[in-house]
């Protein structure tokens, strides 16, 4: 993948933002991969949780708010406990699909739970995925 | 001390069987659960923004009517319950202005929310307060060659800061299975997540999860799973449908809440409407044990 970096790229207000909404610094990361290591759904992601720390320290936080990985984080929070910097990567990912939910933009559309499917589920599986899904 | 008891939104429904045993257990131990009145969800999941308050707002309300009930302690089964009321309670009075915005919403409670309520989770009461000596003691009916593997999931250990054991090295469960005479079998993914509320949206990711769970446990030499947490018990037990169509090399193995097998073991009668709330049948495996 190429990348372009300019110095508005990186003075990314957006960037202040998610600093802001997490309460985390991006800059903090050095890129040692444990995050990625120890998250157990990186199969089902475009970027690895490490990659997502890199890319909003260029600024690049369009290709990240796009991404599929920050909707199939599922805030186990392995990658917050084992940080040597202790950053707390999962707060990252919250604050990312925060910014796509307060436009409404989130993946769960309520209308597309089959019937079926919403007589199996339990409760606890609704209202976890509509706070963490739904704008 | 009084220990009220929070159930959530899912004991009542799917987990039934938890509230169920967990009661008939903790009357059986000589420290009954007394529900606590007026609770409503506790919204599932912490909210992780810095931000925004309103999403604190469903626990703090309960935390606060728990607190005007004259409980000094809140008691939980279901380990998200635990960590969202927790959390929430620990990200509001660490910040007066957050603390004084949350009341300034509650002007329809009796009183102001003080953070006087200690929330905490069963086991802790079990192993701290109760003692697993004294459970031993109880034991009638000994899960003898009984092989379990103590499944944590995230939140009973994450974050360390409210961790009830050690965050990566757990083994209260473990020593509960020891306890009840059973074998506590350590696996590699017991503290590994289950896909959680991904089961809603992304069905495929917690069907994997699953498999690579219950291999995880099954090669470690497990029968059986124990858990605390509802969704946990929903994706490990009930997506084994959906792992067996996708995985025809799986095997099956029964899920079970930590309290069903300490009802066993106590001597309390194994309720045969329990056995509806589980996907896998656990009773072949209980009736060759020679436990019911």
């Amino acid at each position: 993948m190429s990348l372009k970096i300019t110095r508005e790229k990186i003075k990314n207000s957006l960037v202040d933002k998610i600093e802001e909404i997490s309460g985390q610094n991006v800059f903090d990361c050095y890129q040692c991969g444990i995050c990625s290591s120890g998250c157990p759904v990186t199969d089902y992601m475009d970027y690895s949780p490490n990659q997502v720390m890199r890319l909003l320290q260029l600024g690049s936080v369009d290709e990240i708010l796009n991404s599929k990985t920050i909707w199939i984080c599922s805030t186990c929070l392995q990658c917050s406990t084992r940080c040597p910097k202790g950053i707390e990567v999962a707060q990252v990912m919250e604050a990312l699909r925060t910014i796509n939910l307060r436009q409404r933009e989130g993946t769960l559309k309520p209308e597309d739970i089959k019937s079926k499917e919403l007589k199996d589920l339990p409760p606890i599986a609704l209202v976890s995925a509509f706070r963490k899904l739904t704008g | 001390m009084k220990l009220g008891y929070f159930p959530g939104c899912t004991l009542k429904t799917n987990a039934k069987h938890f509230e169920d045993s967990a009661m008939q257990v903790m009357e059986l131990l000589g420290q009954p659960l007394e529900e606590m009145e007026n609770w409503i969800c506790c919204g599932t999941v912490f909210s992780m923004t810095t931000d925004d308050l309103m999403l604190q707002l469903a626990s703090i309300r309960n935390l606060l009517r728990a607190e005007n009930q004259g409980y000094d302690e809140l008691v939980t089964l279901c380990s998200m319950c635990y960590n969202t009321l927790k959390r929430a309670k620990e990200f509001i009075l660490n910040d007066e202005e957050n603390l004084r915005k949350v009341n300034d919403f509650m002007y329809r409670e009796e009183a102001k929310f003080k953070g006087t309520t200690d929330v905490v989770h069963l086991l802790s009461i079990l192993k701290d307060r109760i003692t697993f000596d004294e459970i031993k003691n109880k034991v009638t009916k000994p899960l003898t060659d009984l092989k379990i593997g103590a499944y944590y999931g995230c939140l009973l250990v994450r974050p360390k800061e409210l961790a009830i054991d050690d965050f990566e090295d757990p083994t209260i469960m473990e020593e509960l299975v020891d306890t009840l005479g059973g074998e506590g079998v350590v696996f590699p993914y017991r503290l590994e997540c289950c896909g959680a509320y991904q089961t809603v949206t992304e069905k495929d990711v917690t069907v994997k999860r699953t498999y690579e769970i219950i291999n995880s446990a099954r090669n470690a030499g497990c029968e059986a799973l124990i858990t605390s947490c509802p969704l946990c018990a929903f994706n490990l037990d009930q997506r084994q449908k959906e792992t067996s169509e996708e995985f025809l090399e799986f095997s099956t193995m029964p899920v079970f809440y930590f309290t069903e097998l300490m009802a066993i073991a106590l001597g309390l009668k194994w309720n045969k409407d329990w056995k509806k709330l589980h996907y896998i049948n656990p009773v072949p495996l209980l009736k060759e044990k020679g436990l019911i």
